[in-house]
């Protein structure tokens, strides 16, 4: 098949997929009290005007992410749910009331469908993983720990919390940033010497921290799965050629939150600078790099700012503005639709955004 | 024609990063060379290895790294050296230029700054004498031996001498060049603006014979700078007083600010002030005001006020000139945000009362001005009545200078830490006195302009004692 007729047929399953989406979170025998509610306020009707996705984002606002940390997690319960509890799920934050996203199965979709694109090369099944990283009130956790089992493996983890970092950086307590990140890598330095692992899920900064102190392929890491913040070009060139030398160590790098699940990166190298480019596990999830003021989708390879939808049974989230800015990137063979690439905090050339270790 | 890229330099090795910035002419912005930029990790993954550059430099002789220094020397300020990893080279007039342009130094400010940094290599003999107080050069490859008959025995407290370096005066340079031939390799993050001398002494230094696994030059963001800091065992940094402070205290990292360097007339010569203008001018204005060494207070018993309008006569009229022009004392910002900053400061702290702009008279027009297709910083003294007053004791990117009235009893404790003191007087009991204070680093007793260095004398620290320590030694005979 061409190209082109993937990106049209990506284009029709998508399609199908929102007006399914539409149906079953609009109508009253499955949908959540909150969309019901907000459908009865419009003077339009989702179920009459959305049949493509094109339309869903002509007609839907900005999702407003205030309402996850503002409204009961009932609201957000669909019908069809009813009665079953629900995973809580906590996005970033740092004081005050986090925002919360509620889930039975996503993850565990999601991740199985992501553990298709790892090899078993640099991720061998029936073996052990190690996450390093924020663990808690994140879904992440259970995700990791889903993905190593759906291979067949099991999985240490060693936990980082991100918003006390968040606050020492914010604070200029550097040392004690430090002293932090060192204490997570000396747990988890600990596991590597006692316990045999072969993947490693973690972030960029610790994985540094890590390699600094110990020949990760001697510890026998083949692969590992990294995310949760910046990679430029140059970055992501470092942790390749250096950090994981040029291979030998399977290096995925991953970009994805509690509200989206988990995009999948294009191969990355020379013959691409480096740039990584992220696709969403469509049509599940939709990412656009769009002008906010237009809400029209920038030209590729421009910047322009990054727009989530997602479109499960248990979670329906219309046009979230991400605050991250990215390239528009053309599709690719294996996601035949839109890409995002070299993702940043948004508006990260004029001001300095606290990220540290995470 | 195509720009030139100035690479980071990995153990000496070209690194050509996919992040780049762009160093720009101070004029109108255009590009005069890209730089790469490398995320700190690589600095800290190099600094792993830092032990094999230390052990290249190992395999020659402190007469043998002299040498080779005095040959960097002639090829810095004479020869072409190469510029970036494509075989581009660079002469030393293109140098001069290129330079002059990005930080706005006129040509005749940035030939001093090459012939003090072709001194400082061509005289390493001597700097290192006054450094070492005349160790012979075999007792510091042995690390032990005799000096006037004791025994003695050093060794080195670092693998790497750390720099994050300024983007002001050229000749800052200088403070780093012994390092090599005592055999300690440099690990640097090139001022934003200024990369073009490290890079070219660097070149200069590899031509000349010396292994280039010695130098690592890391244009790089503040997480970089930082680990210069953190994880060489010895570093030099240059900043502003908030910069600075950060470090103050911390006995592996010597600090390089601002001089608040003064000029102190004793009560035995102020009658004969008029004869000290010409070295007060200088003090002030010499490198266009620019270096830690530029005096930036005149403290007086009397007179302060007639001082201060003297000195404006001779100040007031410079303006900006031709960059080529050979008379040109007045340097542009390669950042004109911080001439106007430095402008409306002093006009908020003039605001204030109790001081006066003694400049104004004689400068026609403003202080912040647009000329030569850049932006300038026309001279500024200002007549302080107290030491209190907030522009007493500050430090400015241009000539600038107060002039304050205390008495000579109370002169060194209003001072506060200062680089260099210039004390005119013949008065035996405050020379004494001058002689005991501890916030004093450098002392000029008579009219020598504060900005006369001395090469055989420690500058703002003792390279020599900084990066070697004497423990005691004993031999079974």
């Amino acid at each position: 098949m061409s190209m082109d007729e993937q990106i049209k047929q990506a284009a029709e399953v998508l399609d199908a997929h929102t007006a399914e989406m539409i149906k079953w979170h609009f109508s009253p025998e499955t949908g959540s009290p909150f969309w019901l509610d907000w459908a009865n306020k419009q003077d339009w009707n989702p179920l009459e005007e959305v049949a493509t996705f094109s339309d869903l984002c002509e007609k839907f606002p900005n999702f407003q992410d205030e309402w996850l940390r503002d409204l009961p997690n009932e609201v957000w319960v669909p019908q069809a749910y009813k009665g079953r509890p629900f995973n809580i799920f906590e996005t970033g934050g740092t004081t005050g009331m986090p925002k919360q996203r509620i889930g039975w199965d996503d993850f565990r979709i999601d991740y199985s469908a992501f553990s298709e694109t790892l090899s078993d090369e640099h991720f061998p099944r029936n073996h052990y993983w190690m996450m390093v990283g924020p663990t808690g009130p994140r879904r992440l956790r259970l995700a990791i720990e889903h993905l190593a089992n759906e291979r067949g493996c099991s999985c240490y983890f060693v936990d980082l919390d991100p918003r006390w970092v968040k606050r020492l950086i914010a604070s200029k307590q550097f040392d004690q940033a430090r002293a932090y990140m060192d204490h997570a890598v000396d747990q988890a330095l600990t596991i590597l010497k006692h316990r045999s692992v072969s993947a490693l899920f973690t972030t960029p900064k610790l994985l540094e921290a890590l390699a600094e102190r110990r020949d990760l392929i001697k510890a026998g890491i083949k692969g590992v799965f990294c995310g949760g913040t910046t990679m430029d070009k140059q970055y992501a060139r470092f942790l390749v050629e250096e950090v994981c030398e040029g291979g030998k160590i399977g290096f995925v790098p991953t970009y994805g939150n509690t509200l989206m699940g988990l995009a999948r990166h294009h191969p990355i190298g020379p013959e691409n600078d480096y740039s990584i480019a992220y696709y969403a596990p469509q049509p599940r999830a939709v990412l656009r790099v769009i002008d906010p003021d237009t809400n029209q989708t920038v030209p590729y390879d421009d910047w322009g700012r990054v727009e989530l939808t997602t479109l499960t049974k248990e979670f329906f989230m219309p046009r979230f503005l991400e605050r991250d800015e990215a390239l528009r990137r053309k599709p690719w063979s294996e996601a035949p639709w839109d890409g995002v690439a070299e993702v940043r905090p948004y508006g990260a050339m004029e001001k300095n955004i606290v990220e540290g270790v995470y | 024609m195509k720009k030139p890229h100035i690479p980071c330099l990995r153990l000496g090795e070209d690194y050509h990063s996919l992040n780049e910035s762009e160093v720009k002419d101070y004029r109108d912005g255009s590009v005069k060379a890209t730089m790469s930029q490398v995320n700190a990790g690589i600095i800290r993954r190099d600094l792993l290895n830092i032990g094999k550059a230390r052990e290249a430099l190992q395999k020659f002789s402190t007469r043998e790294l002299v040498d080779i220094s005095a040959k960097a020397g002639e090829l810095f300020l004479k020869d072409d050296l190469p510029l970036g990893g494509d075989g581009t080279m660079q002469s030393a007039q293109s140098y001069l230029e290129t330079l002059s342009s990005t930080s706005g130094l006129p040509h005749v400010m940035v030939q001093r700054n090459m012939d003090k940094i072709h001194y400082a290599l061509t005289h390493l003999e001597l700097i290192l004498n006054g450094l070492t107080r005349g160790i012979d050069f075999g007792t510091l490859d042995e690390g032990h031996g005799e000096q006037s008959g004791s025994p003695v025995c050093f060794y080195p407290t670092t693998d790497a001498l750390g720099l994050v370096m300024p983007s002001n005066s050229p000749a800052v340079n200088s403070l780093w060049l012994p390092s090599i031939a005592l055999k300690i390799p440099i690990v640097m993050k090139p001022g934003r603006d200024e990369p073009w001398t490290p890079y070219r002494l660097i070149q200069a230094f590899i031509a000349a014979g010396c292994p280039r696994e010695a130098f690592g030059f890391y244009p790089t963001d503040h997480e970089g700078a930082g680990d210069i800091l953190r994880l060489c065992g010895r570093a030099l940094i240059f900043g502003d007083k908030s910069t600075t402070d950060q470090y103050a205290g911390d006995p592996g990292v010597q600090v390089h600010g601002p001089g608040f360097s003064k000029i102190l007339i004793g009560d035995d010569m102020i009658e004969r002030w008029p004869e000290f203008i010409d070295v007060m001018t200088s003090s002030i204005s010499d490198n266009g005001g620019r270096s830690c060494v530029n005096a930036s207070a005149v403290i007086v018993p009397k007179y302060a006020r007639e001082i201060a309008d003297a000195l404006g006569k001779s100040l007031g009229p410079l303006k900006p000139m031709p960059i080529d022009d050979p008379k040109a004392v007045l340097s542009g910002f390669a950042n004109p945000k911080m001439g106007e900053w430095i402008d409306s400061a002093l006009e908020a702290d003039l605001a204030t009362g109790g001081a006066s702009d003694a400049t104004a008279p004689y400068r026609d027009g403003d202080r912040l001005v647009r000329a030569e297709g850049g932006t300038y910083l026309r001279p500024t003294i200002v007549h302080c009545e107290s030491m209190d007053h907030p522009l007493s004791n500050r430090e400015f990117l241009c000539p600038y200078a107060s002039v304050v009235e205390v008495p000579q009893s109370q002169m060194l404790g209003a001072i506060g830490p200062t680089l260099v003191v210039t004390a005119v007087t013949e008065n035996e009991s405050f020379k004494k006195e001058l002689l005991r204070a501890s916030n004093v680093e450098r002392l000029n007793l008579g009219p020598i302009s504060t900005m006369k260095i001395s090469w055989d004398q420690p500058h703002e620290g003792n390279m020599f004692e900084f990066l070697y320590k004497r423990r005691s030694i004993g031999m079974a005979a």
